[in-house]
């Protein structure tokens, strides 16, 4: 696409040159496990700039923290930027002590840096200087501390790691709430004055946004006088699809600014990840973006694989699991692409019919994926070198219960009239349905417009990236699994608004189907191989090293930072667990997409986007 | 045309509106009301509506369906030792529950201290429960499952949502019944309908299993008649019962209150399977513990029937035998939990 001045056609040609152009500010990170270089944080911009511009590393993946807290008492930023042309990542980090911690902001480099350094201010508290709106993202400011720095305890504290050593041999069970009374399980910062409790965090925002009316403008000579005001949508708005804040700065109706406000569904995710034995993780993943919970599990199996990969006796999927694998994370694709068409609609205002018919189908697909992995959405399918259990002969049920009304289908049947006929026919009727509407067209076309330079500088994702004209599709660009065999498209559409993120979601899911009738025959020709090529381990001892499994969800890039350090014989729990969430990511862009649309039409470029607040928030 | 496209979608809306009622007409309006049409209703060839009409009707959930888990215990009427515990109380699932809402006691043997394969209090709270089923997937002696009882609200979750022991505990009869498929394969992969302690016994004896079919999955109906040795039952089994829940570590066995007709059968089977089991060894007590303990599981265990004896004798809450029915002291048990707790906390 674009022609950049040095040729590098791989990443140690372009290490390689930043180390030309900055030889002392870049060593190689040369800890055991880990890969990529280690930059001078007083060059870190610097560098990025001339990765992004000279080396064509446009697209900022992810940026996390991590805390060293023990091992080598500093704590670091690690970057993962990739071309949008496809490769892999060039990983590269920023060092800073723990005390006064502080990074330069790459925001200026790549604005999809900011919602993820204002997350590691958060939870880590590490300072940006040059972020413009360094506060909190996820926790309110009446929170004590930052809760992912390693010496920091939360009130239901019990032990460092799972598991507990309270449970077993001698487990006399106690409630949490018996130890931790209400009301003193919590803490406030020092100069925080409960009784008091008016939330400054607020007042700040509103005069930033500027409340009121302001006389200027009054006086100005436009033909029609409108008042300026602060408007809160949510957090409980019907159309915010959970609990997700939006603070609007109108101009009569149209938008002046929008600011997101997220967190109400925090949880800490990745808190209870790092308590968390490897394994423990994987149902914790479904709960991230609960519509597509095969997706997730596989990004972090495929993290971990990557770790265990470097140890002697790991043995990778076979080729069956691989098979079920992509089976089950392209079902997943259509099921939220279902979901998320049906929601737009009822917040472009269509109530719920499209919505009713669009997940109709999506019934189908949950009842094959219960009879599989014993869950509709919660499915916890995925397992470090395999699955859970392989297909089932049929999907049967046994009644055990009043009232019981019993269904027995043969498996291989069932998805192949599921994949051959009904998901085709339900896709072409939504089509029908849908794509031609004079009234979706009125909504949709031009509305939320995202230029594909800026899609791709504000880390844009999935859908919300390829609406906008960029092919870029972890499956192609990065290949995992078996998609390296299979043949498909990469869906690409060139308007970037809400209709063509709506036309996208159509592509990608027929291309989904000719993915999965491609694998029809290949679980045929495979029936009864094993989908272990080891044992299946509860505690595998992971060996040391960082590693980042990323998947294309279908809300788009979902990521897995996973680093296993401190026990010398390979630990039992991750010391890091970072989730790069598409749903988070994707929100960057949302303020600069609504200045000058309408109020209404807020509730529909949010709704193409397609969050999850279970993922935003974690 | 301008419009063309809303006319498009609304014929679809029309064909929607008018599949509803297809079925309708198709079953004479007696569409909810037949078991034959549900799973054409709710298949692949379902048209228009398929709503299920809870609680009038409820989708019987796949064998693989997961909610809470609960305890293998054996059968009621099992010949050897019925209602004894499958767990072995080794904590696995405990290690891989990712809520740590597990809570296991391990049997200890009081004379000697050291651990025998039985856990002593075993506790799920499945208010924290993910259902993940994990800790099924991992037991290396199946004898925790998911159950498929869904419908478990309750009114007071401080009481009712940490279960026990005595709630958790189903016969392996319900497994086989609501996972037909699955149990069979499992007992497949053991080797035998028994628990693997059981079967390693048995084969360390020169013993060989049952090798597990579809066809021997439910155990032909006793010879005698159940009815008649549960009434003599009690009379019999009184000395030898006390040590029967001793060595099962069973509270159920012993916590029966008169009001409680269904635990009061099920103990009654139990009392029944155990007066069999003496009249086929030729009614000589004596030989009662070493059976017992060989179907215990007994992989810790170097010299079961002694523990066995011990136990029954001199444990601190031993009941006295031969006085009539033994009553389980709730109060005594619950006093002693505090303790241990307070130890614990302090
Ligand atoms: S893993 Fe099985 S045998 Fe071990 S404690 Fe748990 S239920 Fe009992
Ligand atoms: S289902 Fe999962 S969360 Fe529930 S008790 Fe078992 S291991 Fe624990």
């Amino acid at each position: 696409m674009v022609d950049y001045p040095i040729e590098v056609t791989d990443v140690s040609a372009a290490v390689t040159s930043l180390k030309q152009k900055f030889p002392e500010y870049i060593q190689e990170d040369t800890r055991q496990g880990y890969s990529g270089i280690i930059v001078d944080r007083n060059y870190l911009v610097e560098v990025a700039r001339m990765l992004r511009d000279e080396l064509g590393f446009d697209y900022l993946s992810s940026a996390t923290a991590v805390d060293y807290y023990g091992i080598s008492d500093h704590m670091e930023m690690v970057y993962h930027a990739y071309r949008t042309a496809g490769g892999p990542a060039l990983v590269f980090k920023a060092q800073t002590p723990r005390d006064n911690a502080e990074i330069p902001s790459l925001i200026d480099v790549w604005p999809g840096a900011d919602f993820q350094e204002r997350e590691a201010y958060d939870l880590y508290g590490i300072r940006f200087p040059g972020h413009p709106n360094l506060k909190r993202i996820l926790l309110w400011e009446g929170f004590e501390g930052h809760p992912m720095r390693k010496d920091w305890k939360e009130p239901y504290y019990t032990e460092e790691h799972k598991p507990f050593d309270s449970r077993w041999p001698d487990g006399w069970v106690y409630r949490a709430e018996e130890r931790n009374v209400y009301g003193k399980n919590v803490q406030y910062p020092a100069d925080f004055d409960l009784s008091k409790l008016t939330d400054r965090s607020e007042e700040a925002l509103y005069s930033e946004l500027g409340l009121g009316v302001s006389i200027q403008e009054l006086d100005s000579d436009e033909a029609l006088k409108t008042d300026r005001l602060v408007v809160n949508m949510g957090p409980h708005h019907p159309s915010t699809h959970g609990v997700f804040r939006m603070i609007v700065t109108l101009n009569g109706e149209t938008i002046e600014s929008l600011e997101p406000v997220m967190g109400y569904l925090h949880r800490n995710h990745e808190q209870i990840g790092e308590r968390n034995t490897f394994l423990h993780n994987m149902p914790f993943t479904d709960r991230l973006d609960y519509i597509s919970s095969m997706g997730n599990n596989l990004g972090y199996a495929l993290a971990v694989e990557q770790l265990l990969s470097k140890g002697t006796r790991y043995q990778p999927p076979t080729y069956r699991a691989e098979v079920i694998r992509v089976l089950m994370t392209e079902l997943t694709r259509i099921v939220n692409h279902y979901w998320a068409i049906g929601f737009l609609l009822n917040d472009l205002g269509a109530f719920f019919t499209p919505a009713l018919y669009a997940i109709a189908e999506r019934e189908k697909i949950l009842d094959f994926f219960e009879a599989t992995a014993g869950s509709r959405m919660m499915c916890n399918y995925m397992r470090f070198g395999g699955v859970f259990k392989d297909l089932p002969e049929r999907i049967h049920s046994v009644a055990a219960k009043i009232n019981d009304m019993m269904r027995d289908y043969d498996t291989m049947d069932y998805l192949t009239e599921l994949i051959n006929e009904r998901i085709p026919r339900s896709i072409d009727e939504l089509d029908t349905f849908l794509t031609d509407s004079e009234i979706i067209k009125a909504r949709t076309i031009g509305v939320g417009y995202l230029p594909p330079e800026m899609a791709i500088a504000y880390s844009a994702a999935g859908p919300l990236l390829r609406a906008s004209g960029v092919p870029y599709d972890v499956r192609r660009a990065d290949p995992y699994s078996i998609y390296p065999e299979l043949d498909f498209d990469v869906a690409v559409r060139y308007n970037g608004d809400i209709y063509d993120r709506y036309l996208i979601r159509l592509d990608e899911m027929r291309e989904s189907v000719r993915i999965l009738k491609q694998l029809l025959p290949r679980l045929e020709r495979t029936k009864g191989e094993p989908i272990f090529a080891g044992n299946k381990q509860h505690t595998p001892r992971v060996p040391l090293g960082e590693s980042y499994g990323r998947v294309e969800n279908p809300k788009g890039e979902l990521g897995f930072y996973v680093v296993s350090a401190g026990d010398e014989k390979g630990p039992q729990n991750p010391w890091r667990y970072h989730v790069r969430a598409p749903s988070f990511i994707n929100l960057t862009p949302l303020g600069p997409m609504c200045v000058g649309h309408k109020v209404a039409d807020v509730v529909a470029i949010l709704g193409s986007i397609d969050i999850v607040l279970g993922e935003t928030d974690r | 045309m301008y419009g063309q496209g809303i006319l498009k979608g609304l014929f679809v809306t029309f064909k929607h509106f008018f599949n509803t009622y297809v079925d309708d007409l198709r079953y004479a309006g007696r569409k909810y009301f037949r078991q034959d049409n549900f799973e054409i209703r709710q298949g692949l060839k379902a048209q228009g509506a398929f709503t299920v009409q809870y609680p009038d009707e409820k989708i019987a959930v796949p064998e693989r369906f997961r909610f809470t888990p609960f305890l293998v215990v054996n059968d009621d009427d099992h010949p050897e030792a019925p209602g004894e515990d499958w767990c072995t109380s080794c904590g696995i699932c405990a290690k891989v529950c990712p809520p740590q809402c597990i809570w296991i006691v391990r049997g200890s043997d009081p004379a000697t201290g050291r651990p025998i394969p039985q856990p002593t209090a075993f506790f799920i709270d499945i208010d924290i429960c993910m259902n993940c089923g994990f800790c099924a997937e991992f037991c290396p002696f199946d004898a925790i499952k998911m159950d498929h009882d869904y419908e478990m609200a309750s009114y007071d979750r401080t009481r009712n949502h940490i279960h026990d022991k005595e709630r958790l505990s189903k016969p392996l009869s319900y497994w086989k019944t609501i996972a037909p498929t699955t149990a069979l394969e499992e007992a497949i992969a053991r080797g035998g309908w028994e628990h693997p302690d059981v079967i390693k016994a048995m084969k360390k004896q020169g013993k060989t299993p049952v090798e597990p079919t579809i066809d021997n999955m439910w155990p032909k109906a006793p010879v005698t008649d159940a009815d008649e040795i549960a009434d003599k039952a009690p009379a019999a089994a009184v000395a030898s019962s006390t040590k029967q829940a001793e060595v099962a570590g069973d509270v159920k066995t012993q916590d029966v209150l008169p009001e409680d007709p269904e635990k009061a059968a099920r103990l009654a089977k139990r009392e029944a399977a155990l007066a069999r089991k003496r009249a086929a060894a030729g009614g000589m007590p004596s030989s009662e513990p070493t059976t017992v303990a060989e179907a215990a599981p007994a992989e810790q265990v170097a010299e079961p029937a002694v523990v066995v004896d011990t136990q029954a004798n001199a444990g601190p809450d031993a009941t006295p035998a031969g006085g009539g029915k033994p009553k389980f002291d709730k109060q005594a048990m619950l006093e002693k939990i505090r303790q241990k707790k307070a130890q614990k906390g302090g």
